[in-house]
């Protein structure tokens, strides 16, 4: 096997030094009644090229492998990924380190981190940024349970029905066992969150609100952090399309106290929903509540500039079971590559694509209501969009699916009451010609 | 003097990337705009990200130079003890590259998913099969994640026998994570003191283990590097009090076809695929962190879950006991087909092998450097041996300084200063895929820092020398923070 270097006489000679005489000798001490019993039940070993060839039949039985486009959104993006942002952030240098544990062979994952938590601050107009999270998902948790712990004796936190529906999920997940509530607000016509229940809660420590939402509505960031810090909690903004922010307001200038989303978008791949990251940024008077690591600048012993992780006396490994979270990594490489990429667009390329979104995802939406759909909700949008259809549009949907195109996700899993709501998203990967088609094909 | 193979390279200086580049400068092709201009909201619209222009050029040259600084496993060895560090296949980042695979949206019916959904089917089963445990969840994106979802399940488990237990065990050798995770479900930790010989004791679990305790969190083998000989008697304890056993199974390394993790009597385990399954650590992520478990606890496990039937693989997302998900989708699926395709890479037989010669290596190593290193515990060791800086103390050498002299060899330093039961601790774990010769290097230098530290100490204290940076300042970092530019 090629990545067992050892040759028999190797193992022999090292046997030797250590006075054993076979490699079960080895393990001699382990009990017997803990012993694997048998042969480990797994096939191989598959030569390389076997195991490319049976990855690619996998791969050719996903619709993905035969179709021409997916217009769902909703959480993963299909974004063109500059060649540049694949080649650099695959680089080995970065693939194979570890955690920068030992700065000094390390600054270029430290700068790197460091650059990516700027650019992250500046994408949401944040004061700081951490190194990253796992996920969008598990990021609004670990902002929901940073609110409860800065609100000390308020136990209760609020969050838009109109927030991903697998977020929410995860922070009931996250939120269970603790002595907390959740609240879930409704929605107004225009799509919009509606604030009207806060006032009658008392004990209010924070309150999430996602733009673009689940339905691709633009919230009123600025209205809904006024309206919570009048009653005293924190203002938490989630997303899970960064590129929006390309365009339109961040959540910062808004007034938002922690912003937390989905960077997929930006340069990762969507495979089957992850590799993801996780972003997430605060005011700079949270930030010793802040979970996550966090790379500083500092000096070396020459005064030279250089970069460490820092803040550390948060972190479990110092603080155990008293850390502000049980997060011990990031999503390092995906950060990575999300600089990369923000930097490969500038100021000029993210303006431009995110405009370029726009206007495809408002083609779109165009020609589906003027063949006949209704939109779900009046609000504006970005890349994303609902309508519903007057008659049955699942027959439509699998006849082009049937030509390679997965027109949008049904809404009725995740609300019942949507029933023939679909969730649209076109993002710049989608041309006019297939858009075209597509409107040929619900016009029929 | 004994050399490893470091020298002064060619390092490039590169500034921050907001102190280059040109507005009009441009690294990026936009495709075609074939749709008209819409009208835009005024009142939504925003500046834009203050972000630098820059030629593609300028990023090709600043990530290169960046990447340069840093020091991977396949610039050289990497002996961080608990991390495993070994050799990452580099057709494994070939087939996560797989496209359908790499382009496949988590949302569309799983009747167009199927391929994706066999593969991590298949996984559970392999992951399963490997720990001997019942079921498998995919989900958790690390290691701290798979411990919380095992925490949440056992939080659930009580709850629904109707069961008020608060507090939780952990040995004082255990991962700062284990009671991170334990206080996020509301666990007060009970720190459990290793026995005298680095082991537990049983007598100390029989002592602490009531009917308030939720049970145990135990990584083995353990973070000294040494297999828990009494594990089957402490779950025994821990099961007769109706408590639970977590094991953490960050060292799975070191015992793959070799012990049985429910035979241990461990009730949900959780894996580093980033460790034992060769997936690469990205300076710090995607990491993935499985959790195996027990049929008993099966139904708590996190939704959706993937099913076979008749008709294909579909998602069961609906489950009355399931504590519900831990992740938007599916977990990190990129790293899933990374471990997938190594599993299938290795076959039974070499996995069993990896861990043995895992083994080989961490003995080999513990037994050429007892002459030169202070041993924490002599007993067999496992894949990994923990030293400590006692016999260079007198000299006013400490763990840091001659870890810090490594570098300066050309060898990534082992862990240091865990864990916190073994003073100065010197953490080492080489791996099953370093080779002997190298292993002989290593050992070789380590030998002569050794020497160092009794007749040129200062030489030590200085180090590194030959790095981009020096020894940095961390006490500045954290007073007064700059965490952006």
């Amino acid at each position: 096997m090629r990545y067992l270097p050892h040759t028999e006489e190797e193992i022999a000679e090292m046997l030797a030094v250590i006075g054993q005489q076979s490699l079960a000798d080895l393990f001699a001490h382990i009990p017997a009644d803990t012993r694997f019993q048998g042969e480990l039940d797994i096939p191989g070993p598959l030569s390389e090229w076997d195991l490319t060839t049976h990855l690619e039949v996998l791969g050719q039985s996903m619709f993905t492998g035969s179709s021409r486009a997916v217009l769902i959104g909703a959480g993963s993006y299909d974004h063109h990924i500059p060649e540049i942002v694949r080649s650099l952030s695959g680089r080995s240098e970065f693939l194979t380190a570890y955690t920068p544990y030992q700065p000094e062979m390390a600054q270029g994952t430290l700068q790197g981190i460091f650059e990516f938590q700027t650019l992250t601050a500046r994408l949401l107009g944040m004061e700081v940024a951490n190194a990253s999270m796992y996920d969008g998902a598990s990021a609004l948790a670990e902002a929901l349970l940073m609110a409860l712990r800065i609100g000390k004796k308020k136990g209760t936190v609020a969050i838009s029905s109109a927030i991903h529906p697998h977020y929410r999920e995860v922070v009931k997940t996250y939120l269970e066992p603790g002595p907390f509530e959740i609240v879930e607000l409704s929605l107004g016509d225009d799509g919009r969150t509606d604030l009207s229940a806060l006032s009658a809660i008392d004990d209010l420590a924070g309150v999430a609100i996602q733009s673009p939402n689940f339905f691709g509505i633009i919230e009123d960031h600025q209205q809904s952090a006024d309206f919570v810090h009048g009653l005293g909690a924190l203002y938490i903004a989630c997303f899970s399309e960064p590129l929006t922010f390309g365009l339109f307001k961040n959540p910062g200038s808004a007034g938002a106290d922690i912003v937390c989303g989905e960077g997929q978008s930006f340069g990762m791949k969507q495979s089957f929903g992850g590799s993801g990251l996780g972003m997430f940024g605060c005011k700079q008077e949270f930030v010793r509540n802040m979970p996550g690591r966090v790379v500083g600048q500092t000096v070396d012993k020459d005064g030279k500039r250089g970069f460490v992780l820092t803040l550390s006396t948060r972190e479990q490994h110092i603080r155990r079971e008293k850390a502000t979270s049980n997060i011990c990594s990031n999503q390092g490489l995906c950060a990575m590559t999300a600089a990369i990429y923000m930097a490969t667009l500038g100021h000029t390329g993210m303006r431009q694509l995110a405009r370029l979104n726009y206007d495809k995802a408002a083609y779109l939406r165009k020609g589906l209501l003027a063949a006949g759909a209704k939109p779900l909700f009046s609000g504006p949008v970005f890349n994303e969009f609902a309508v519903v259809f007057e008659k049955d549009f699942t027959p439509v949907r699998q006849r082009l699916l049937d030509q390679g195109i997965a027109a949008g996700l049904s809404l009725e899993p995740y609300y019942p009451d949507l029933g023939n709501a679909f969730l649209f998203c076109a993002t710049e990967t989608v041309s006019r010609a297939l858009i075209d088609e597509l409107l040929e094909e619900v016009r029929r | 003097m004994t050399h490893g193979p470091g020298t002064n390279g060619l390092i490039l200086e590169e500034p921050l990337l907001w102190e280059k580049g040109k507005p009009g400068r441009v690294a990026y092709s936009l495709p075609h705009r074939d749709v008209p201009e819409e009208t835009v909201d005024q009142n939504l619209l925003g500046d834009g990200p203050e972000f630098t222009d820059l030629g593609e050029l300028d990023v090709v040259r600043h990530y290169t130079r960046l990447s340069q600084w840093n020091f991977g496993i396949d610039t050289g060895m990497y002996p961080l003890g608990s991390c495993t560090m070994k050799y990452n296949p580099k057709i494994n980042e070939k087939m996560a590259a797989t496209a359908g695979l790499a382009s496949a949206h988590p949302l569309l019916e799983a009747g167009l998913s199927q391929g994706i959904l066999k593969l991590y089917y298949e996984l559970e089963q392999f992951l399963s099969a490997i720990t001997g445990m019942d079921a498998v969840s995919l989900q958790p994106s690390a290691g701290a994640q798979g411990e919380l979802t095992a925490m949440l399940m056992f939080a659930a488990y009580f709850r629904k026998k109707g069961e008020q237990r608060t507090k939780i065990l952990i040995p004082d050798t255990a991962h700062g994570t284990n009671p991170a995770s334990a206080a996020l479900c509301g666990f007060t930790a009970i720190p459990l003191a290793s026995g005298k010989h680095g082991i537990l004791d049983p007598t100390a679990v029989e002592e602490l283990m009531d009917d308030e305790t939720v049970g145990i969190m135990v990584t083995n083998p353990n973070t000294l590097g040494l297999f828990e000989e009494h594990i089957r008697e402490i779950t025994d304890i821990v099961h007769s009090r109706g408590g639970l056993v977590y094991g953490d199974g960050a060292n799975m390394n070191a015992i793959m076809g070799v012990v049985d993790i429910k035979r241990c009597g461990i009730d949900a385990v959780h894996l580093n695929l980033h460790k034992t399954f060769s997936t690469p650590h990205g300076g710090g992520g995607p990491g993935s962190g499985p959790v195996c478990v027990t049929a008993e606890l099966a139904p708590y496990l996190p939704v959706p879950r993937v099913a076979r039937t008749d008709e294909g693989y579909v998602l069961e997302t609906q489950s009355a006991e399931s504590i519900g998900r831990v992740h938007g989708f599916f977990g990190n699926v990129s790293v899933l087909i990374r471990a997938y395709s190594y599993i299938l890479s290795m076959g039974p037989n070499n996995l069993k092998k990896a861990s043995q010669l895992a083994v080989l290596n961490g003995a080999y190593v513990k037994a050429r450097l007892l002459d030169t290193f202070d041993l924490a515990y002599d007993r067999p060791c496992m894949h990994e041996c923990v030293f400590s800086d006692a016999r260079q103390l007198p000299f006013k050498i400490t763990t840091l300084d001659m870890a810090k002299r490594l570098i300066d060899h050309g060898y990534h330093p082992p862990t240091i200063y865990f864990p916190l039961v073994v003073s100065g601790a010197i953490m080492i774990e080489p791996t099953e895929t370093e080779c002997k010769d190298d292993l002989d290097s290593f050992i070789e230098v380590f030998q002569a820092i050794a020497q160092e530290a009794e007749n040129d100490g200062e030489r030590l204290r200085q180090a590194p020398v030959i790095t981009k940076v020096r020894r940095l300042d961390e006490t500045q970092a954290a007073r007064k923070p700059c965490l952006r530019g």
